[in-house]
């Protein structure tokens, strides 16, 4: 099957009001809020690319890129 | 182009409160456009007042941002000018059936190609959090500081009976299946109507005790389930999601032409 593999999880600092949605329905648990209460890539190890926490962000302060890749 | 091509980024970080479901919406919108391959010269947006009609200002397409209940007859003059157009009206609950509730009606009853989404919150956010046609017996507002007693609308039966031929419901926490929906709906020929639930954590949230956004996005995912399903039988209170009306009859703007062309005699 192919796999999306993970290029780069940009989180722009800026834009990210702390709301903690990415955070909280990220199914990988990647994601953190840091002491600024700015979102944070933890565990970019454990990404899967699936892209929901740059759907579900309300400041679009996310961008996933992803390649496809080959198992 | 990416997502992020389609922004005017020179107003970020927007306006919306952290966690407003408004955002998810743009997110979602921007994100049909960029699936459907449209270039930003084939869009515009038309929007009213409110906290939901700032997404006007963030696209960089086409944009006319109008007064508050008056989206749909703004757009309905622009597209019967430039029909080739697809002409996208994003409301809040208020703006759409509230003061904009009899343009909505008879958008719908002509049947003309616009994709209006009903970004539901169900309170007037911009406005400091008052009561609204959707926000339902028992709910509290500022307006209503001991319990709502106005009955809500049901936008997906209003919408249908009204005769919208795309009716289709879902929520902020859904954003593939909103995706999905807003793509059949703006490509759909005819009044689609998309009914977004969307969170408002500032004051609806507040007023009503509902929690964090993250907390009304799960209630979201816990009150809601797939138009159709078992899971409704059983729970009579679950909102259903999906697309409930998808059908074809004579759009607005071509049965305009016809009579043009009847009224020129052929010449
Ligand atoms: C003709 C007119 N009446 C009233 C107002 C005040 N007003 C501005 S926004 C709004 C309601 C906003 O609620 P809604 O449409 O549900 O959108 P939201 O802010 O919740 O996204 C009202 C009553 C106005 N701008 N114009
Ligand atoms: S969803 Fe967006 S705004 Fe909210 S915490 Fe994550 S990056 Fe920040
Ligand atoms: S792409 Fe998916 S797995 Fe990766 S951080 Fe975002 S939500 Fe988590
Ligand atoms: S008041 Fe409510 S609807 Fe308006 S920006 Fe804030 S959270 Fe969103």
């Amino acid at each position: 099957m192919a796999k999306a593999k993970l290029e780069s999880h940009h989180i722009e600092r800026e834009w990210c009001k702390g709301c903690g949605i990415c955070v909280a329905f990220c199914p990988k648990q990647v994601l953190e809020l840091d002491r600024h209460e700015k979102a944070v890539a933890k565990r970019l190890d454990d990404c899967i690319c699936c892209k929901l926490c740059e759907m579900r962000c309300p400041d679009l302060a996310i961008q996933v890129t992803c390649r496809k890749g080959s198992e | 182009m990416a997502v992020r091509d389609y922004l005017r980024e020179r107003f970020f970080p927007h306006i919306w409160c952290p966690g407003c479901g408004h955002g998810v919406v743009l997110n979602s919108l921007l994100r049909t456009v960029e699936e459907l391959g449209f270039t930003k010269n084939q869009i515009a947006v038309v929007s009213g007042i409110g906290c939901s009609s700032r997404i006007s200002g963030y696209v960089d397409f086409h944009t006319l941002h109008t007064l508050h209940g008056r989206a749909l007859a703004f757009a309905t003059g622009l597209k019967l000018q430039k029909p080739d157009l697809r002409v996208i009206v994003p409301m809040g609950d208020g703006d759409a059936l509230a003061i904009g509730g009899n343009h909505f009606l008879h958008a719908a009853r002509r049947n003309i190609d616009l994709t209006a989404i009903v970004m539901n919150n169900r309170t007037y956010g911009m406005t400091g959090g008052q009561y609204s046609p959707l926000s339902g017996v028992g709910t509290a507002a500022t307006t209503a500081p001991y319990g709502n007693i106005d009955p809500g609308f049901d936008t997906v039966r209003l919408a249908a009976a009204a005769g919208a031929t795309f009716v289709a419901r879902t929520t902020t926490y859904h954003v593939q299946q909103l995706v999905k929906i807003l793509g059949e709906a703006i490509q759909h020929q005819g009044f689609s109507v998309v009914e977004v639930l969307s969170q408002c954590p500032t004051y609806f949230g507040r007023k009503n005790k509902a929690g964090s956004a993250v907390d009304m996005m799960r209630q979201f995912k816990d009150q809601t389930t797939p138009v159709g399903s078992e899971a409704k039988q059983g729970n009579p209170a679950l909102i259903e999601r999906g697309v409930f009306v998808r059908e074809q009859r004579p759009e607005y703007c071509a049965a305009y032409d016809e009579v043009v062309r009847r009224a020129q005699g052929g010449r």
